[in-house]
């Protein structure tokens, strides 16, 4: 058993975290407090090679592994999780799909681009009334000639209204339920794509979350993705693999918050001490670091069984659960170790709390998480 | 153009602590880096190298681990890289050092331009790069701010206190870069795997045409005899006010603040 980064994850990881404390922190504050959306750092992390490092260099990927992804998800929502999510929505629910299920002609019109960092990538399964259950889709699409024609929307569609690529599910036939579920590819500007409001979130607010409309939009057959009827298949196992993404942005989310509680602890002295010397608060922190590092286990071991090609549906959902779950719980301590200063925009603790939130929400709540889990070991 | 930059690993100084019994520097647990005007010297030997072609090589003497060091450059972009690493080369003062380095250049043949940093962030000596232009009898530009090639003329500024001194010179010459020349790229994702399977050379003593007297400590005239941190000053307040009434009105402030007055 290894629990070291080979030499090459631990230059990317530099990397990344390099960039991120650089080129990503300055600004974060007002970015989240103008619901800025940020294209610029995007096309950066696309000239670094970050949008592509799981991809095979044939598909304008760069050719390595899941975990160095992973990390560099973590490193930048370590800083800014906004940015971890953008890229995770983008690699892991956009570009990962058309690379496993795409034809040949769709992986070098939509993956290559994806990969280079050129487009961004969203994926539109959530509706108002189909959130966990989403066979009660009632976006369709029907088949005429050589086109399929697309009516419903989408709602909570992460880089919504800014990705040029967008993974989108429809029902094809209503009768069969889940199994009449069809993905396709769906590109900005295609005529009756529009775009509804943006979401006015309690936190990730500089992460574009936008409301997709489709009237009678005509996509044509080949950007259809994979079979009629395997959308649901090929939406689940999706997520299965955008859950580690998540886990990396909640894992960066609670480092994040640890450094500062660290730091802050040892620098504010009350009682003519430094309040980290208060058992109190040692204690606090000792449990927030042996959270943090039980969670990146957990993150790292998914990336890892998806890496050797192995089963990893159980593990990315304890990985998305847990990490999400102890980054809430680490952010509110954080808080908490902060004082009311913690409460204050002034620091950063009080947004990482807000941010935390949603990871034990989106791509399946942490309930479908705790339901994958026990289906697969009660099986 | 051959472009060869020389580069040193040194420890992350705004993680390092000085032992304040032995007036040493506390080494363990610090993450060593590529010394930053180093980088600088590098991004300006790869942008010359993409508007004129050429190749660049990075150098660096030191311990096997100073591999890191190089391996990031060549994730920067560098063509080649070699290690120049042997027991005989420890403990080297900075006219070892650029002895040595002087007689891993030549056994590489062939440069046109070589480029430093100007000073490194542990010894500050920036005695190294004009050194080995000595070694070397080639020209020397230090403390370059920007770097022209127009045929065979180098045009280089030279950044003063106050002011540019533009020279211009032909290869080769040995030239010292200064932070404000460029910003430094990040490695690529590709860059960096690359980079990890790249093979480094290491030359050694064997490799080297040097008298071995002139290396490593034996080689050392000088002798550090204690390194310690100097007391810090803290720095004048300097009032402009567009009278001297309202300027002396608010020394009288100040001074009351601080209850001098």
């Amino acid at each position: 058993m290894q629990f070291e980064l080979t030499e090459e994850q631990s230059m990317i990881q530099k990397m990344v975290r390099e960039f991120a404390e650089k080129d990503v922190a300055p600004g974060v504050e007002e970015r989240d407090e103008k619901e800025e959306f940020s294209r610029e750092l995007y096309d950066s992390l696309g000239e670094l090679g970050l949008t592509g490092i799981c991809f095979p260099e044939q598909y304008g990927g760069a050719g390595s592994d899941v975990l160095s992804y992973i990390l560099a998800v973590e490193e930048l929502s370590r800083v800014d999780d906004c940015m971890g999510i953008t890229l995770s929505a983008s690699v892991s629910l956009c570009a990962w799909p058309i690379y496993a299920y795409g034809t040949e002609e769709q992986k070098q019109k939509y993956l290559k681009p994806l990969a280079e960092g050129a487009k961004l990538g969203a994926f539109g399964l959530t509706e108002p009334n189909a959130g966990t259950d989403a066979a009660a889709q009632q976006t369709v699409a029907v088949l005429e000639g050589d086109h399929y024609v697309l009516n419903g929307s989408k709602i909570f569609i992460t880089n919504g209204g800014e990705a040029e690529v967008n993974v989108i599910f429809a029902m094809t036939d209503k009768s069969k339920g889940t199994r009449g579920i069809t993905a396709f590819i769906l590109e900005k500007g295609m005529p009756g794509f529009s775009f509804g409001k943006k979401e006015h979130k309690m936190g990730i607010r500089s992460s574009q979350t936008m409301e997709l409309i489709f009237q009678d939009v005509k996509v044509p057959v080949e950007n259809r993705l994979g079979k009629e009827g395997e959308g649901f298949k090929i939406a689940m196992s999706t997520l299965d693999g955008g859950r580690i993404g998540v886990a990396a942005q909640a894992l960066g989310i609670a480092q994040g918050a640890l450094e500062h509680a660290i730091k802050y602890a040892k620098e504010r002295v009350q009682f003519g001490q430094p309040i980290a010397s208060n058992q109190a608060i040692a204690f606090m922190l000792a449990d927030m670091a042996t959270k943090v590092e039980a969670a990146r286990f957990l993150v790292y071991r998914a990336a890892y069984l998806k890496d050797k090609g192995l089963p990893y549906s159980k593990e990315a959902a304890m990985a998305k659960m847990y990490a999400s779950d102890i980054a809430m719980a680490v952010t509110t301590d954080a808080v908490q170790i902060f004082g009311g200063y913690g409460y204050s925009r002034e620091y950063p603790v009080e947004r990482l709390m807000r941010n935390a939130k949603i990871t034990q929400i989106y791509e399946g709540t942490n309930q479908v998480q705790r339901m994958v889990i026990a289906g697969a070991i009660l099986r | 153009m051959e472009f060869v930059v020389c580069i040193k690993q040194v420890p992350d100084t705004t993680e390092v602590k000085i032992d304040p019994v032995t007036n040493t520097l506390i080494r363990q647990g610090v993450p060593s880096i590529v010394n930053p005007f180093d980088k600088n010297a590098l991004e300006a030997a790869l942008q010359l190298k993409e508007k004129h072609g050429g190749k660049v090589t990075v150098i660096s003497m030191g311990p096997p681990q100073a591999k890191d060091a190089l391996k990031e450059c060549l994730a920067m972009g560098a063509d080649a890289a070699v290690l120049i690493s042997d027991r005989a080369f420890g403990g080297a003062d900075t006219l070892a050092t650029s002895y040595t380095l002087a007689a891993a250049i030549q056994k590489l043949g062939q440069f046109d331009v070589i480029l430093c940093g100007k000073q490194a962030i542990d010894g500050d000596t920036a005695q190294v790069g004009p050194e080995i232009a000595e070694h070397l009898g080639v020209v020397q530009v230090t403390y370059a701010a920007k770097i022209d090639i127009d045929g065979d003329k180098i045009r280089v500024e030279r950044e003063h206190e106050d002011g540019y001194e533009v020279i211009e010179v032909k290869a080769p010459v040995l030239i010292t870069t200064v932070k404000s020349i460029n910003e430094p790229r990040y490695p690529t994702v590709r860059g960096t795997m690359k980079a990890n399977r790249a093979e480094i050379p290491v030359l050694t003593l064997q490799d080297l045409a040097v008298k071995e007297q002139r290396l490593g400590l034996k080689g050392s005239p000088t002798q550090v005899r204690k390194i310690f941190t100097p007391k810090q000053r803290v720095q004048g307040v300097l009032i402009q006010k567009d009278t001297a009434r309202e300027a002396v009105a608010e020394l009288i402030q100040k001074l009351a603040e601080a209850k001098v007055v």
